[in-house]
């Protein structure tokens, strides 16, 4: 295996290209796993920390840019990105341990694919974007069309995600992730849960989006209109909750079972409608 | 029954919280454990391991393995060409390298040294294993039916009646007086039947060890273990060589809590020293520690117990039915003693079952078999308090065991603590605390043996007037700490004048495992008793320097000195003094004992837990957690404390998401720690622990063992707060919120 | 194979090696320059054991490829004292009997000290989940967290 540190994107697609076997390193959170473990055998690692703007947190058109190489900590640690999206930022900060926060990337749970990471229901709520670099260029692309199948992805041969954008906010808007797990750290997530809303100057939500994981093989997005005209009362959020149940397509495995995982969405979609709802009242004030 | 040693007295350093001899070493990485030594010219060993829960070996091709790069010796079964002499030697041998078939998911069959860790993983997927797959069996009740997948053949006791599967190796029975006379005196009788999934003892230091053997037949073996002594019989046996050429030395070990009272990688890496000429390290991964080293003890069990109105139980009936994986082991005869150890019961019979199954071969763990015996004993005890709306401590007073009782298990018991650990927690605010709303207490008691065991220390006074002893115990939680401060108990000097090693097979005489809480029992004994030999030494230098009778030299606060004005008017001689003229007045000094110490005293635990229960998620949250529990004497305080927090921590992980998940295709689904879920920080509140001291009379201080008891009641006294914070009793661990939330909806 | 050469900081001093693609730091701490203070728990993330600071930051140094700390700076238990002056938390972990068998404490005390860094008056619930990804067995952690509260407390103190 090679080790390999590109200092631009062209070069990293070039190796990419030229090495169809070679595997993007960014957090190395997952990557190092499986390498260890034997269940991937690359013939070289692409450490791309070192590109410029991959380490970056920028405004971009109101909204935020972030680079594929910015740790999770690091998001926690920006004031005004997590006041826009403080749902993106919970999600981001509930992977792993202190020591995994100091590395893993959101890019990198986006890429990796997995059903279960929990920074990707929220970045779906948000409709956040990617860009997405290769040998014919950068393309945009929604994070929701990211994933395609459990550790399966729409990237082409030599292509690789450079950063992900999130969308300016609208006045009175926040968002919440709730995931469930069994103990309260270092486990992956049995159901996860992000709701976005907005609001009007009243307090009556005029937008909502609801994502849900660990309920199928990829990230789902959830019909969260129940929500649009209500002002988070119970029988609205109740309502949400039947469709996040009704929506959820678990399996049984180790870590839950089918009936525990749509119950459970049910009660973090409620959870994470009133943790957003609240937030968002908070904004507009 | 042994002597009573016990004498009451005032301590000086016994019972005070001195720093611990280790605790540099190891706040600054400087500590070795097992995988921190290496050796010129080492090699790297690794096992190449069944993916399969039961097959049948046909064939293994290392050809193409030991022509690679760097590869210096490919080890198979064909290897180990001796015979171990003992019976539980050859079912080591058969677990640590597979013969004929493979007997669970991640069993041995084979191993290489290389000259780097890569080339060593490269040859062992070179290694071409020819698998005949044949039918598996994991859980324990199916594995008990006739026509179950069978692991051997003639293995069976003659104890086992007929119609059962092979599987089922052996059956013991227990108790006293008539169940059926004692159940139709019952005003109410509850019965319940549960199960409890297998845990890991989940010490974070995987296996480790450095073997170097030549052709000479001379070996050195560096490992982490709980024994060294056990390690160096064991491997000789499996080896076949004489036990005095293998010298073993114990590194640091990082956990053990019974896991490493065995030997897993040992013999095989001292097989592929001996056969590529050259040191082996060898290291366990995670993913294998899982898979194919000590788990507990799987069970299903079934309890019946009769009550009168009052609560007096009439009759008792329990049916312990345990797998210990793919070989005998005699957790289920434990679990048949003890599940009903705390009680004085006219009317008792239990049956222990020992059924193998395709699993790794259980190790010990902490009081092993008995905290799922308490489990169930425990539960039906909480459902009778609740049935009678009686305090579910009161319940326990009024049929606990006492000095006199006829234990369960048949002795008859001295005296013992259980009844002062119940006050106790009756008496603690803990007992009395507003609940609020999804929330509950349990509580729960248990018992362990305790052992003493073969014990050997030796004790030299050095030129300069301080002390080295010498143990053959791993130091697995302080122990060093306690050795030191019963010899400076006894010699009347600082405890920092003393320095306790841990000595290697070569130095010292034999010693059992550190197991069975026995070292500060057993081997404080032999420091207690090594320091007396060395003081009546130094009283007969004493008395001759003195020109005196040696009786009539004591003493006292470390010095000789006359035993009163008729032995004459002398200044007292310090430790000191003696140690600086002893070249002239007889030669070094030095104390030793060795014996197999008996008069061990049991010990008894109450626990008392607050749960919350998140009804919508079913989702448990410790929120207070006590300890009770008899110690006969603490002898370092802290470390004392330590053992009933940890014990209580891992009992709540045994509770609530510890377990071992097996496929359909009986291999194990989550052999790590992000599946395998031990509990973490945040999830637990302060352990309050409260030692209380019965002295044991079998120990010159009062010492009974302390570190088992602890994990015995959690299981049962979260099983019984969970089930009142939730209004549904869970008789089946660990109670994950997937089960636990299935309870509550179908309640 | 060709081996990568690695400049990089360790504990202070300017240190090189030479690794293979697929070693971890941890591979190179361990294997190589011989600290074997920080330990292999897991090789996965979950135990904390292996924990180092990595330009400050707290990582698993099972999860870092040696040849990624090019250029960094790296921080071990090894380097936590300063001379044979123990670290307040070093000192305390051993008077307050903070560990049992010892074999997590390298992992726990580098990863303390990174929380005092940052934040000398944590609480009993923040020193508890800054420290999730540090595994313990032995102890219940009741012992771990207390001697870090007593510490941040006593280096307040002194401050």
């Amino acid at each position: 295996m090679k080790f390999q540190t590109p200092h631009s994107v062209e070069d990293a697609v070039a190796i990419l290209v030229a090495d169809p076997d070679a595997r993007v390193l960014a957090g190395g959170t997952d990557l190092l796993v499986r390498l260890r473990a034997g269940h991937m055998t690359p013939s070289a690692v692409v450490d791309i920390k070192r590109i410029n703007g991959m380490r970056d947190i920028t405004s971009e058109n109101g909204g935020w840019r972030i680079g594929a190489g910015v740790a999770c900590a690091e998001m926690g640690e920006h004031a005004a990105l997590k006041a826009d999206y403080p749902g993106v930022v919970e999600g981001a900060e509930l992977i792993g341990s202190t020591q995994v926060q100091g590395r893993c990337t959101v890019v990198g749970n986006l890429c990796n694919a997995g059903p279960a990471g929990d920074s990707v229901p929220a970045l779906v709520a948000a409709g956040a974007t990617v860009r997405v670099a290769g040998p014919n260029g950068t393309r945009d692309v929604d994070v929701i069309d990211i994933p395609t199948a459990p550790g399966k992805t729409s990237l082409k041969e030599g292509e690789f995600v450079t950063s992900v954008f999130l969308p300016a906010r609208a006045a009175n808007s926040s968002d919440a992730y709730l995931r469930f797990i069994p103990r309260t750290e270092m486990d992956i997530a049995v159901v996860g849960c992000a709701v976005n809303l907005t609001l009007d100057d009243a307090g009556v939500v005029t937008a909502a989006s609801m994502s849900l994981g660990a309920v199928g093989p990829k990230v789902k997005q959830v019909d969260a209109s129940a929500l649009v005209g209500s002002t988070c009362d119970d029988a609205a959020v109740e309502a949400l909750a039947a469709a996040a149940t009704a929506a959820a397509t678990p399996i049984d495995d180790k870590r839950g079972t089918i009936a525990f995982r749509k119950d459970v969405s049910g009660v973090l979609a409620k959870r994470a409608a009133r943790a957003a709802y609240t937030r968002a009242k908070g904004a507009s004030t | 029954m042994a002597k009573d040693e016990f004498e009451k007295r005032e301590f000086k350093i016994v019972g005070t919280r001195v720093p611990r001899p280790d605790g540099l070493d190891k706040v600054t990485g400087r500590a070795r454990y097992g995988a921190d030594m290496s050796a010129p010219g080492m090699l790297f060993g690794y096992c190449l391991r069944s993916p399969h829960a039961h097959a049948r070996i046909k064939s293994i091709d290392t050809s193409e393995a030991e022509a690679m790069p760097g590869v210096k010796a490919v080890v198979t079964r064909a290897d180990f060409t001796h015979v171990p002499a003992s019976g539980g030697t050859k079912d080591i041998l058969d677990n640590v390298m597979a013969g004929e078939k493979a007997l669970y998911d991640g069993h041995t069959v084979a191993a290489v040294a290389a000259n780097s860790r890569s080339a060593a993983k490269a040859a062992l997927k070179a290694i071409k294993v020819d698998y005949e797959v044949l039918p598996h069996v994991t859980d324990v009740d199916e594995a008990m039916k006739p026509g179950a997948p069978e692991l051997h053949q003639g293995r069976q006791q003659e104890s086992v009646p007929e119609g059962f599967s092979q599987n089922v190796l052996a059956r013991s029975q227990y108790g006293h007086g008539d169940v059926d006379a004692g159940f139709a005196k019952a005003d109410i009788i509850v019965e319940r039947s549960f199960k409890t999934a297998a845990t890991h003892q989940g010490y974070i230091e995987p296996h480790a060890c450095l073997a170097s053997m030549g052709n000479d037949n001379q070996a050195d073996l560096f490992c982490c273990t709980q024994g060294h002594f056990m390690v160096r019989n064991t491997c000789a046996d499996i080896m076949g060589m004489e036990s005095g050429r293998l010298r073993v030395t114990a590194s640091e070990i990082g956990g053990g809590f019974g896991g490493k009272t065995t030997v897993f990688l040992e013999p095989v890496a001292l097989m592929l020293s001996k056969k590529s000429g050259k040191p082996v390290k060898m290291t366990m991964s995670r993913d294998e520690v899982m898979r194919a080293s000590g788990p507990t003890a799987s069970t299903s069990i079934d309890i019946k117990i009769g009550v009168k109105k009052d609560g007096t139980v009439t009759a008792a009936t329990g049916d312990f039915r345990y797998q210990s994986g793919c070989f005998y082991s005699m957790n289920g005869a434990l679990g048949a003693m003890c599940g009903f150890a705390p009680y004085d019961l006219e009317n008792l019979k239990t049956v222990g079952w020992e059924v193998v199954t395709n699993r790794p071969k259980a190790a010990a763990y902490r009081a092993p078999g008995a905290p799922m015996a308490a489990f169930a004993v425990e539960s039906v005890m909480d459902e009778i308090a609740k049935e009678l709306g009686m305090d579910p401590i009161d319940l326990r007073l009024l049929n606990g065991a006492e000095e006199g009782t006829k234990a369960a298990y048949g002795p008859t018991y001295p005296a013992i603590g259980l009844k002062a650990t119940l006050k106790a927690a009756k008496a603690h605010p803990h007992w009395s605390a507003p609940l609020g709303e999804n929330q509950g207490r349990g509580v729960g008691c248990g018992f362990w043996f305790n052992f003493g065991g073969n014990t050997s220390v030796s004790l030299m006074i050095n030129p300069d007037g301080t002390v080295n002893l010498s143990e053959g115990n791993p130091d697995i939680g302080g122990s060093r700490a306690s050795m030191s401060m019963m010899a400076a108990e006894e010699l009347g000097i600082p405890y920092e004048q003393i320095r306790t090693i841990v000595a290697d097979t070569a130095s010292l005489g034999e010693n059992d495992v550190t197991d069975g809480s026995r070292v500060t029992f057993a081997v404080g004994l032999a420091t207690i008793k090594a320091a007396r030999h060395a003081i009546e030494i130094m009283k007969g230098r004493a008395a001759a320097t003195w020109g005196i009778d040696a009786d009539a030299v004591e003493w006292v606060d470390g010095a000789a000195q006359p035993a009163g004005p008729n032995a004459g008017k002398f200044p007292p001689l310090t430790l000191k003094d003696i140690a600086a003229t002893m070249s002239k007045t007889g030669g070094p000094i030095s104390g030793h004992h060795e014996a197999n110490a008996e008069g061990a005293g049991v010990s008894f635990g109450t626990h008392i837990c607050d749960t919350e229960v998140d009804p919508e998620t079913g989702a448990v949250k410790i929120l207070r957690y006590t300890v009770f529990q008899d110690a006969g004497k603490a002898v370092h305080p802290d470390y004392v404390e330590g053992q009933l927090q940890g014990g209580a921590v891992q009992g709540i992980g045994w509770a609530l998401n510890e377990e071992y998940i097996y496929g359909e295709d009986g291999t194990l689904q989550n052999a790590g720690y992000l599946d395998y879920r031990i509990p973490v920080a945040s999830d637990l509140p302060m352990i309050e622990p409260v030692i209380l001291e019965i002295p044991n009379p079998g120990h010159p201080y009062g010492v009974r063992g302390v570190g088992e008891t602890g994990i015995v009641p959690p299981l049962a006294t979260i099983a019984n707060a969970v089930s009142r914070a939730a209004g549904v009793r869970m008789t089946s661990l660990p109670m994950s919120p997937p089960k636990l939330l299935a309870a509550i909806k179908a309640n | 194979m060709s081996r990568i050469h690695v400049n990089t900081t360790i504990n202070g001093d300017a240190v090189d090696y030479l690794c293979e693609a697929e070693d971890t730091l941890l591979d190179v701490l361990r294997d190589q320059l011989d600290l074997t203070g920080s330990k292999e728990g897991c090789a996965s993330g979950d135990c904390g054991a292996c924990t180092v600071e990595l330009d400050g930051r707290l990582v698993c140094s099972c999860l870092v490829l040696g040849a990624e700390a090019g250029g960094r700076t790296v921080n071990t238990i090894e380097g936590m004292a300063d001379g044979d002056v123990l670290h307040p938390l070093q000192k305390n972990f051993i008077e307050k009997a903070a560990l049992q068998c010892g074999i997590c404490t390298p992992g726990i005390l580098v990863a303390a000290k990174n929380l005092l860094d940052h934040n000398p008056d944590p609480s009993e619930e923040e020193v508890r989940y800054w420290l999730a990804g540090n595994l313990c067995r032995c102890t219940g952690y009741d012992k771990i967290i207390r001697a870090v509260l007593d510490t941040a407390a006593e280096m307040r103190g002194a401050a």
